[in-house]
C-alpha cells in the first residue's frame, strides 16, 4: 500500500508504474522459482549421475580423477564384471543369479498378494460382513508394525512347518505383509462401485465368485495396475525379509548386492560396485519411468483418500 | 430357491475372509504376542520360558549402545520427518505456479522413491566418502582444506543418513501435496485475488491449514519409515562409526541373529512397538480422524 502511494506521489502516473513494478517483482519471483526447481533437480540428480559415470569408469580413472568427472570413454567392463564375474562371499558369479531369485520370489508374492486383497477387498466392500470396519483397522494396525516385533516368531513358525529357509517362507511372509495395504486398495476402489451392479447380478442368481470374475475384475484393470507395481517394488526391493527367510539358495538381488559391496577382499572395486547397484535398481526405476502417474498412485494410494 | 441362493453366498463371502483371518490372526498378532512372552524371559540363543520380569528391559536402558540407538531414532526421525515435509511442500508449491516443464520436474523429483533404501544408502556412501567423493572434489578444485567427513564421523554420521532419507522421500511428499494443493477450490483463489492477498500469505495462513489433514497423513508415512529404518543404515553406515548410528531396528535384527540373544532382542522390539502404537496414538488425536482409513 505505502509503496503505491510513493509512487503516485513520485510519478503521478500510478497506473502505469504500479504495473511495471508488479510484472518485474513476479519475473523476479519466477525466476527464483525456476532456479529453486532446478537446484533441487540437481540434488536429486547427482547420485544417479555418479552412479553411472563410475559404473563406466576404470579403477585406474577412479584413483586419479574425480567423482565428477566424466568417463573418458564408455567402459562397461564393470557392467559384465558386476553381472557375471564379481565376488559374492566365496561365490564369484555376479549378481546374475539373484535376479532370477527375485523373480522368482517376486511373481508367486505379487500374484498371490493380489488375488487375495482383490477378493478381500471385494467381500469387504459389497458383501454385508459384520465388523468388516474393526477387520480393516486391524489389518491395517499390522501394516503399521515395525517387521522386528514379529520376525523372530515367524522364524519359528516357519520351521516348524519345515519351510524356513526356502521360497514358500519367503513367499508367505511377503504375502502376509502385503495384504493390508492392497487389501485396503481394493477395498476404497470397491467402496465406489454402485451397488445396483451386484444386486442385479444377485437377482439373476450369480453366486459370489461368479459375481467377482465375470463383472468385478473386468472393472479392475486400472486399480489392478496401480497394486502390481506396489506391491513389485515393494517385493523387489526387500531386503530384510529375503534375507531371513529365504534361505542361502533363493537370496534375491537386494541381499547379492549388499554382500558384494560388503566383500572387503583387496581394493574395493567401485565401478564394478556402482554397476551391480544400477543393475539392482534398473527394475523398478524402469516400471517408475514407463508407468508414471500409476506409480505415484500406487505408492500414495491409501495415504490421499479423502 | 432365490433365498437359498442368497444366502449361500453371503456365506461365500464370509468364509473367502478366513484365510486372511488367520494369517494376519497368527502372522501378526500371534507373533507379536509371542515377542512379548519372550521378552520377559531370559532367552539366550534358544527361546526359554522362564520368567523374569522385567530384567530384559532394565538390563536394555543400562546399555549404551541402546541409549544412542534409541536417540538417534529421535534425532533422525525429528529430522527427516520435518526436513522432507519441508522440502517437499515447498517443491509442491513451487510446482503450483504454472511452471513449465512440470512433469519433467516431477519426474526427476520423484524417482529416488522407485529404488531400495539399500540401493539410496550405496549411492549416498560413494558420494560422501571423504576420500573418493564431494570432499575430494572440492579439494581438487583448488580449496585444500576443505573438510565434508560426516559419514566417518561419530558425531555426524547420523546427519547423512538424513540427507540420504530426505532426498529419498521428499518427491513423495511432493507428490501428495501436490496433489493436496491441486485439490484446493479456485474460487478461495479467486476470491484472493479479488481481495489483494498476497500469495505467500494466503499459503501460510488459508491454504497449508486446509491441507493439515494430508499434512497429518504424511507425518504418518514418515514416521513409520523412520521405525523401520534399517535397510538405509545398513548400507550406508553399517550402523557406524563404531555403534553411532545404531537405531532400535538394527539393534533388534542384530542382537537376534548375530548376538543371539533373543530375550534382549524382543523387549528392544517391545519398545519399538510401543513407539508405534504412541505415534499412532498421537496423530490420531492430532488428525481427529482414523489414519487407519486414511
Amino acid at each position: 500500500m505505502t509503496v503505491q502511494t510513493l509512487d503516485t506521489a513520485a510519478t503521478g502516473h500510478p497506473i502505469a508504474v504500479r504495473r511495471r513494478k508488479r510484472k518485474t517483482s513476479a519475473e523476479i519471483g519466477q525466476i527464483g522459482i525456476y532456479a529453486f526447481l532446478i537446484i533441487a533437480a540437481l540434488f536429486f540428480a547427482i547420485p544417479l549421475f555418479i552412479m553411472i559415470s563410475t559404473s563406466l569408469k576404470t579403477a585406474e580413472e577412479i584413483r586419479s580423477g574425480s567423482i565428477f568427472d566424466l568417463p573418458q570413454a564408455l567402459d562397461f567392463s564393470a557392467w559384465v564384471k558386476a553381472w557375471s564375474t564379481a565376488c559374492i562371499g566365496r561365490e564369484c558369479d555376479g549378481i546374475s543369479g539373484g535376479v532370477w531369485n527375485s523373480i522368482k520370489i517376486m511373481v508367486p508374492s505379487t500374484f498371490l498378494s493380489i488375488l487375495i486383497a482383490a477378493i478381500n477387498g471385494y467381500a469387504l466392500s459389497q458383501w454385508r460382513i459384520k465388523w468388516s470396519g474393526a477387520m480393516l483397522a486391524l489389518l491395517m494396525l499390522g501394516a503399521f508394525i515395525p517387521f522386528q516385533v514379529m520376525i523372530y516368531p515367524l522364524v519359528r513358525m516357519a520351521s516348524m512347518a519345515g519351510i524356513y529357509g526356502t521360497l514358500p517362507a519367503v513367499i508367505i511372509v511377503h504375502v502376509l505383509f502385503g495384504l493390508p495395504i492392497l487389501t485396503l486398495i481394493f477395498r476404497n476402489f470397491y467402496v465406489s462401485l454402485p451397488p445396483e451392479l451386484i444386486k442385479a447380478a444377485r437377482v439373476d442368481g450369480a453366486g459370489f465368485f461368479t459375481i467377482f470374475f465375470r463383472i468385478i475384475l473386468p472393472m479392475s484393470q486400472n486399480i489392478i495396475v496401480v497394486a502390481l507395481i506396489l506391491s513389485l517394488t515393494g517385493v523387489w526391493n526387500d531386503y530384510l525379509l529375503s534375507l531371513i527367510f529365504a534361505g542361502r539358495e533363493n537370496l534375491p538381488m537386494t541381499v547379492e548386492l549388499a554382500t558384494l559391496v560388503g566383500t572387503r577382499i583387496g581394493l574395493p572395486e567401485y565401478n564394478v560396485n556402482m554397476a551391480a547397484t544400477l543393475l539392482t535398481a534398473l527394475p523398478p526405476l524402469l516400471l517408475y519411468l514407463f508407468s508414471g502417474r500409476y506409480f505415484v498412485r500406487g505408492i500414495t494410494a491409501g495415504a490421499v483418500k479423502g | 430357491m432365490a433365498r437359498q441362493r442368497k444366502l449361500t453366498a453371503q456365506t461365500v463371502a464370509k468364509l473367502v475372509l478366513v484365510p486372511t483371518i488367520l494369517l494376519c490372526a497368527i502372522g501378526f498378532y500371534g507373533s507379536i504376542l509371542w515377542t512379548f512372552v519372550i521378552s520377559f524371559t531370559t532367552s539366550g540363543m534358544l527361546p526359554q520360558y522362564n520368567f523374569a520380569g522385567f530384567d530384559q528391559y532394565i538390563k536394555l536402558f543400562g546399555m549404551d549402545r541402546w541409549h544412542t540407538a534409541y536417540t538417534n531414532m529421535f534425532v533422525f526421525g525429528f529430522l527427516y520427518i520435518a526436513c522432507s515435509l519441508a522440502f517437499g511442500t515447498l517443491l509442491a508449491i513451487a510446482l503450483d505456479q504454472g511452471i513449465r516443464a512440470q512433469n519433467v520436474f516431477q519426474t526427476i523429483f520423484l524417482y529416488p522413491i522407485a529404488l531400495s533404501f539399500i540401493v539410496t544408502g550405496l549411492a549416498w556412501q560413494w558420494f560422501l566418502n571423504p576420500t573418493t567423493g564431494l570432499q575430494q572434489f572440492v579439494r581438487d578444485m583448488g580449496v585444500s582444506d576443505f573438510t565434508f567427513d560426516w559419514l566417518t564421523r561419530p558425531d555426524m554420521a547420523i546427519y547423512t543418513l538424513v540427507i540420504a532419507g530426505v532426498w529419498h522421500a521428499a518427491g513423495l511428499m511432493m507428490a501428495i501435496m501436490f496433489a493436496g494443493l491441486r485439490s484446493v477450490d479456485g474460487e478461495i483463489w479467486r476470491a484472493a485475488r479479488v481481495e489483494g492477498i498476497p500469495k505467500t500469505t494466503m499459503y501460510r495462513r488459508v491454504i497449508l491449514p486446509m491441507l493439515k489433514p494430508v499434512i497429518v497423513t504424511c507425518v504418518v508415512l514418515l514416521s513409520m519409515d523412520v521405525i523401520k529404518s534399517y535397510e538405509l543404515i545398513v548400507a550406508m553406515t553399517g550402523g557406524g562409526p563404531g555403534y553411532a548410528t545404531d537405531v532400535p531396528a538394527k539393534f533388534v535384527v542384530d542382537n537376534l541373529f548375530d548376538r543371539a540373544n533373543i530375550g534382549r532382542a524382543s523387549a528392544a522390539a517391545v519398545l519399538m512397538l510401543l513407539s508405534v502404537l504412541a505415534i499412532l496414538g498421537i496423530s490420531a488425536l492430532l488428525g481427529r480422524r482414523k489414519v487407519v482409513e486414511a
